[in-house]
């Protein structure tokens, strides 16, 4: 009976797994394709790397890789000029309204180059697979719709909405006005 | 933010004649000036004669009105080159640069780390130097002094972890004179044998040097981001530091100096006279540049030269400035973190309880960062009254790790700051400086951050959603209040006009609106006043705008 039991709950087991998949070292190849970003000449917006579709957009849908994403949020600083995605001398990242563009490859060159009005450039402070797991985070902070996975929770003081709550607001706020 | 060094009495102003309790009731707004610009209006207009001199929030323009003309019309406008990395280095209202005016000649500090020198009368620009550089995060947030033919700045950026220091240009030419450093060796501190601390352990030499880890100092903060005094009799000037880099004190163990302290300078050579230490070590990013003022009256019976700072520690510091010798410490909002400041040697008498430590949270430690005051405070001699514009706030401080990368915030603490009580989240604190305690406490909805006037026998100030008041200076009673667009955070200013009666101005904008991109669901936003804001009403009209009011 016991055997007839574990043998019903081990697909289900197993079939959870996905989410939880870690991948702690990249194949060169794939490492080197991620940085294969196409971006519109304004800057914002373009085409983001194929291996991301290819490897079933885990930047978005894996928990591990967004918690790592949270991980650099912390340790690169985020927190001295985003708070917790609330903002404080930068904009909020939470609140769903983006100055140089919502998708994955503005997030992703805003990261990588700066931008003009004070977001410093991490191209020699992180790598293109750690870049893409704060992009990840990033979307998912001010998400409008349910996420299929979450990050970890803050060890400590919760000071927002935790992202495991879906979604992170059911409708956008009032826009800012420029 | 405006106003130079003063020395001796209070607020007096050409309008004191006529704007008085008995008259204020009958202010009517003569006109507004509406720049239309979203940010945070920290610096206050100058009135030269038949000038309005206005400085918009960052990116900055420069207006000179004509009172002359009914309604004022603009005498010219200047608009300085603009570095927008700055932008990005401002928080919440903090100030962003500032004006003074001397010898017919303007004198801005730009946010992005410009200082220029302007003919008043015509806009032509006389020179201009960069000062500070805004890719690592240091910015110039408060007005120049004008000081016997020189210039005096100092910078900021305590958040991202720049070195602190104050320099001296020369008025004329905008070339550099002396700069000496908030942290590090003597050598770069100004301190030489003329130094004579009263306090025990800052003789010791380097301490700018010793009392951090190796090499914390180089970015240990101490900026001189607020007002500086200068007393022309004795040729001293005075000046507060920031706080220390990082937020979290684990990291900086040792009594960090010179930051978070007042210093005495001598004008000529900017070398050290005297340190008070009055955060050593500090666990909640205080810091020391909370405006003083300098009075001349009689302390305990004996006239004094004194130095009053009400401290962003909750405690008034009375200090004679010739020595430093701090002679009275006493708390105007409740305080919890520590229980008084040891006389004998200046330090805090902490409570162990409301330590920081690294990986854990602190709950309800009181007073809150940025602190229990950082508006300019007012004195009025014939009430002997101290006008303070407060915050009663406590905080939950969690300090977790700070990475130092240059341009990016260096702070690894996460505050969320809520009210003290149920009295309100601010007040203006009519302190009896003879008695060492409140006369009277006017309880505040919001925190108060712009700077109060006191004048006629009035106190007048404004707050953060936008309401300007007039109380009775002896007795605290609201006289008068006015309902405007946006929150105030600068200091209103009285004037008489041209025509002989008196004005009231105040420049409004708190950029509280929403270009501000603050999500306020987020408790630590805007350094955790984002928690407390929570009911701020929305700006009617969030523009920087000019109200003037005038005496019928």
């Amino acid at each position: 009976m016991r055997v007839l039991l574990a043998a019903l709950l081990l697909p289900l087991a197993l079939a959870g797994c996905k989410h939880e998949a870690r991948e702690t070292r990249l194949d060169p190849p794939v490492a080197e394709a991620l940085g294969e970003v196409r971006v519109m000449a304004n800057r914002i917006s373009g085409q983001p790397p194929m291996v991301n579709a290819a490897q079933g957009e885990p930047y978005r849908n894996n928990a591990y890789q967004l918690a790592q994403g949270k991980r650099l949020y912390e340790w690169f600083n985020c927190q001295g000029c985003h708070a917790d995605g609330g903002g404080a001398s930068g904009p909020a990242l939470m609140n769903g309204w983006w100055r140089y563009g919502p998708d994955a490859v503005s997030i992703f060159v805003t990261l990588r180059d700066g931008r003009p009005n004070g977001m410093p450039s991490y191209r020699d402070r992180l790598t293109t697979e750690q870049m893409w797991q704060l992009t990840g985070y990033l979307q998912n902070l001010g998400a409008t719709v349910a996420a299929t996975a979450a990050p970890s929770r803050n060890d400590a003081m919760q000071t927002r909405p935790s992202e495991n709550r879906a979604p992170a607001m059911g409708a956008l706020s009032p826009p800012p006005s420029r | 933010m405006a106003v130079s060094g003063t020395v001796g009495a209070a607020e007096v102003t050409s309008a004191e004649n006529e704007l008085t309790p008995a008259s204020v009731g009958q202010l009517r707004l003569a006109f507004t000036f509406r720049t239309h610009h979203p940010g945070p209006a920290t610096q206050s207009p100058l009135v030269d004669g038949s000038t309005l001199f206005l400085l918009t929030p960052f990116p900055h323009t420069l207006y000179a009105l004509n009172l002359a003309t009914p309604g004022a019309t603009v005498r010219w406008r200047y608009t300085p080159e603009a570095d927008g990395t700055a932008r990005g280095r401002s928080c919440c209202g903090e100030g962003q640069g500032g004006m003074s005016l001397e010898g017919g000649q303007l004198y801005v500090n730009t946010l992005d780390g410009r200082t220029l020198a302007l003919d008043a009368a015509s806009g032509a620009p006389t020179w201009e130097v960069r000062t500070a550089d805004p890719s690592s995060g240091e910015t110039l947030v408060s007005a120049p002094l004008t000081a016997g033919g020189r210039l005096l700045i100092g910078n900021a950026g305590d958040r991202f972890g720049v070195r602190g220091w104050i320099a001296a240009l020369d008025g004329g030419t905008g070339r550099a004179l002396w700069r000496w450093h908030s942290t590090g060796p003597d050598a770069e501190v100004g301190i030489v044998a003329g130094f004579k601390p009263l306090y025990p352990g800052n003789e010791r030499p380097d301490q700018g040097v010793a009392s951090w880890p190796p090499s914390a100092w180089r970015q240990g903060g101490g900026g001189v981001s607020g007002e500086i005094l200068w007393d022309a009799a004795s040729g001293l000037i005075f000046h507060g530091t920031g706080h220390p880099a990082p937020l979290v004190p684990d990291q900086r163990p040792g009594d960090n100096r010179w930051t978070s302290g007042l210093f005495a300078r001598e004008l000529e050579t900017g070398l050290a006279r005297w340190f008070d230490p009055l955060n050593a070590h500090d666990l909640y990013g205080l810091g020391g540049t909370a405006p003083s003022l300098l009075l001349d009256r009689a302390w305990r019976g004996t006239p004094r030269q004194l130095l009053v700072h009400p401290d962003a520690n909750g405690h008034v510091y009375v200090l004679d400035r010739g020595t430093g010798e701090i002679l009275s410490a006493e708390p105007f909002v409740p305080v919890n973190a520590t229980a008084g400041v040891d006389l004998a040697t200046a330090t805090l008498r902490r409570d162990e309880g409301k330590a920081v430590r690294r990986g854990r949270m602190t709950r309800d430690v009181c007073p809150a960062h940025p602190g229990a005051v950082t508006g300019a405070s007012a004195y009025l001699p014939e009430t002997g009254l101290l006008y303070i514009p407060s915050r009663r706030l406590c905080m939950d401080m969690e300090a977790r790790n700070a990475n130092y990368i240059r341009g990016t915030g260096f702070t690894g603490a996460n505050l969320r700051l809520r009210p003290a009580d149920e009295r309100g989240r601010g007040a203006l604190v009519g302190w009896d400086l003879d008695a060492g305690r409140p006369a009277w406490t006017v309880p505040e909805r919001f925190p108060l951050s712009g700077g109060v006037l006191a004048t006629g026998g009035l106190v007048i100030y404004g707050t953060r959603d936008g309401l300007l008041k007039a109380l009775d200076a002896r007795s605290g009673v609201l006289l008068w209040s006015f309902q405007t667009g946006s929150g105030i955070l600068s200091r209103p200013v009285a004037f008489r006009g041209l025509d002989g009666h008196a004005h009231l101005v105040v420049l409004a904008g708190s950029g509280d609106g929403p270009e501000a991109e603050i999500d306020r669901r987020d408790a630590s936003a805007e350094n955790g006043m984002g928690n407390l804001l929570r009911d701020l009403p929305r700006p009617s009209d969030p523009g920087a705008t000019l109200y003037v009011f005038r005496l019928p």
